[in-house]
């Protein structure tokens, strides 16, 4: 029975899926996780910093031993032009350095990861005095999120793209958006081309239709295979992430998404003190800077805390579900298996988690 | 290994001497060259500052003119094989003199490819995260990776090379070719390498229909060896007329002759890619209706492509009658038509269309 139910699924990537649960499954049986071990090891490998300094430890005093001629030089500079130049100057430039030269997020061990995010907390702390909270929970077994988006209930009231922005700390001068809603002339189907996504006046207008697009968490992602330095990845839980401190800024992906799922940052993002959302993951909503990617994370912070997006949360009409594809019980599955779901550009073989329907 | 440092030391010396010597002519050519420079540096400091808000490029054209320029120069650099390949190769010993100077070329404009890249980063001081062993280089699955090894590889057969053959000289030394010359038969090799690699770079892309077609990377090797050696005959033809450096007529010719093959084969991709995006219009030949015919009234780049397409075209044509091409006077002009066209072709005609209209019309 299973089988039938998983049946669209097994289509796409369930065997996949299933492999991977299975090696993670193990993890009561202290001996059976030799193959999620290896994995962690193969990745090891590639992290560049562990073949330079042999160890990880060694890299660690590495650091310690740069970091404190850097001091030499910060203090010494510090101390011939002013007396007050205390700890916290040091600390922060301690903690400067060590981001500058911290290794890939994705490559880092559970340990490498918190430490980064304190300090990244206390660097927020330093600057502006107030404490945010961070987090860098990762996936969990057996999740594997996916979205559906009701075309017929959607009318265009752009809510879910004003929590996005609220929600995911998105630059307000350039006004960036992960959400297009694009508005259709009824009678003219998909037509991308007249569909109209800037648009200011009273919703839903006379003979007009409304459908969302953003990040699709494509399981098959052509982004992550195009970046050069792994920047950005598919979690195993399905949502395609960016370390923004890896990232170098070559907007690579940005070419190679068929979907506009990607945003750069083209200046130096700026969000009003007050309005910054201070629940943060450190894949997702934390603050970026000029010269890096972002994009839709599904909420990363929200979803990975059992929570529905902000989007969906926020939309009026009910047109936005979220949910585990892997729980036969959630609403997102009921919908894909009730309903005519289709998906956009299917032919590229990209397989995004998002899937459109109609009443 | 002494006297080879000792020697290298003097030859050092001796080339930043001649470099800053020379006639009149020749200080004002490298002061207004300085000077471009201080307004790029200049500028570049601005960008630094203020994020690549400065260089007018947004979420939807993505890649703009450093792209753009990067590929052509890309082309520019391949073309020294053409020079290459006849003298190792086949043997054919009157292009010796201009292999050097092919060469040096290819060097002059990678070091511009990885600046222009460069310049492109958003974020130039993690640009560490790219290099093989300290940073994580996601080969061979990124394209932009496979790049960044053929370009540097190329860059260092064409500074070897060169740079040997210049020391041996410099001591009154025969270079030995059984030294030299496997080292310019890869570089034939790897020539085609950077600039397929660097096609298929966008080739690669589903997302971009007008950038995903197999001719992509055949035509970029055309076009690269037909506005390479054209800019080649162009230097030549300067370095003839100012200096002592003997360049016999015949050089010239046989690169000419290279440059109007090149360019006719070149002429003919462009008719098959215009029959295709033309004869049965799709949705996907929407990129090149916008860069030949604009798209709902946007126009900007009509006046640039067409000027390209005319001058390639009356340059191919002066070029194959061989009355013309044989008058230099009239090759010059030919050659320095071909490059402007092929440079505007290859850079802006090229990467701003694939964004043009975005992923969603």
């Amino acid at each position: 029975m299973s089988n039938n139910s998983n049946k669209w699924f097994s289509l796409n990537f369930s065997t996949e899926k299933k492999e991977a649960t299975g090696s993670c499954g193990c993890g009561k049986e202290s001996g059976g996780c030799g193959s999620h071990t290896k994995n962690i090891e193969v990745e090891k490998q590639k992290d560049g910093f562990d073949q330079v300094f042999d160890v990880k430890m060694s890299r660690r005093t590495a650091f310690k031993q740069l970091t404190a001629s850097l001091m030499i030089g910060a203090g010494a500079v510090s101390s011939s032009c002013s007396v007050i130049a205390g700890d916290e100057t040091k600390e922060k430039a301690q903690i400067d350095w060590e981001e500058q030269f911290k290794g890939n997020y994705k490559l880092m061990s559970k340990e490498e990861q918190k430490e980064t995010v304190s300090r990244l907390v206390r660097s927020y702390q330093l600057r502006t005095g107030k404490t945010i909270s961070m987090s860098s929970k990762n996936s969990e077994k057996d999740v594997l999120f996916g979205y559906a988006f009701n075309i017929s209930k959607c009318q265009g009231y752009m809510d879910c793209v004003s929590a996005c922005v609220k929600e995911n700390n998105q630059d307000r001068n350039s006004q960036m958006e992960y959400i297009r809603i694009h508005e259709m002339k009824d009678g003219k189907g998909f037509n991308f081309n007249e569909a109209d996504d800037n648009y200011y006046h009273e919703v839903p207008a006379e003979g007009h239709f409304y459908m969302g697009t953003q990040c699709f968490h494509c399981d098959n992602p052509p982004c992550v295979d195009v970046c050069p330095v792994q920047a950005t990845w598919r979690e195993e839980d399905g949502l395609v992430v960016i370390d923004y401190d890896w990232c170098i800024g070559c907007r690579y992906c940005m070419a190679a998404c068929p979907y506009d799922g990607r945003r750069f940052n083209w200046s130096k993002p700026e969000v009003p003190e007050e309005e910054v959302n201070k629940n943060q993951h450190y894949l997702g909503n934390r603050m970026r800077k000029k010269g890096v990617m972002e994009k839709c994370t599904f909420c990363i912070q929200r979803s990975r805390a059992g929570k529905n997006p902000a989007c969906v949360e926020a939309c009026p009409t009910g047109a936005r579900i979220f949910g585990n594809l892997l729980d036969p019980n959630s609403t997102i599955r009921w919908v894909l298996e009730n309903k005519k779901v289709f998906r956009l550009k299917e032919d590229l073989g990209t397989e995004p988690k998002f899937w459109y329907f109609m009443d | 290994m002494r006297r080879r440092l000792k020697v290298f030391w003097s030859l050092v010396k001796d080339s930043v001497d001649i470099t800053t010597h020379g006639s009149k002519k020749y200080h004002i050519w490298m002061a207004i060259s300085t000077f471009i420079m201080l307004v790029g540096m200049y500028c570049y400091s601005i960008q630094l500052e203020h994020g690549l808000s400065v260089t007018g490029m947004s979420d939807q054209v993505s890649w703009g003119l450093y792209i753009s320029n990067f590929t052509f120069l890309v082309g520019v650099a391949a073309a020294a094989v053409m020079l290459v390949m006849p003298t190792y190769v086949l043997k054919d010993i009157d292009f010796k003199q201009a292999v050097l100077i092919g060469e040096g070329l290819a060097v002059a404009a990678l070091i511009m490819c990885l600046a222009f890249v460069t310049a492109d980063m958003g974020g130039p001081s993690v640009l560490w995260h790219m290099i093989p062993g300290i940073g994580v280089f996601n080969f061979p699955s990124s394209m932009l990776a496979w790049d960044v090894l053929v370009l540097n590889g190329y860059l260092f057969l064409n500074i070897s090379i060169p740079f040997y053959i210049l020391f041996r000289h410099y001591q009154g030394k025969k270079a030995n070719p059984k030294i030299y010359v496997p080292g310019a038969l890869l570089s034939v090799f790897w020539a085609v390498g950077i600039h397929l690699v660097t096609a298929f770079l966008y080739q690669g892309l589903q997302a971009r229909p007008f950038w995903n077609n197999a001719l992509l990377g055949p035509r970029f090797l055309a076009s690269a060896f037909a506005a390479g050696p054209a800019l080649i005959i162009l230097i030549l033809a300067i370095i003839r007329t100012n200096t002592a450096f003997k360049i016999e007529d015949r050089t010239i010719k046989k690169i000419a002759l290279v440059v109007t093959v090149a360019a006719q084969i070149n002429l003919i991709m462009l008719i098959s890619e215009l029959f295709k995006e033309f004869y049965a219009p799709t949705h996907h030949s929407q990129s090149a209706y916008y860069l030949f015919f604009g798209l709902d009234g946007k126009t900007a780049l009509l006046p640039w492509i067409w000027t390209a397409i005319s001058l390639n075209v009356l340059a191919t044509a002066t070029l194959t009658i061989h009355k013309f091409r044989n008058n230099f006077k009239i090759l010059y002009v030919a050659c320095f038509m071909l490059f402007v066209a092929i440079w505007i072709e290859k850079g802006f005609g090229l990467i701003v269309p694939g964004f043009i209209p975005g992923p969603y019309g």
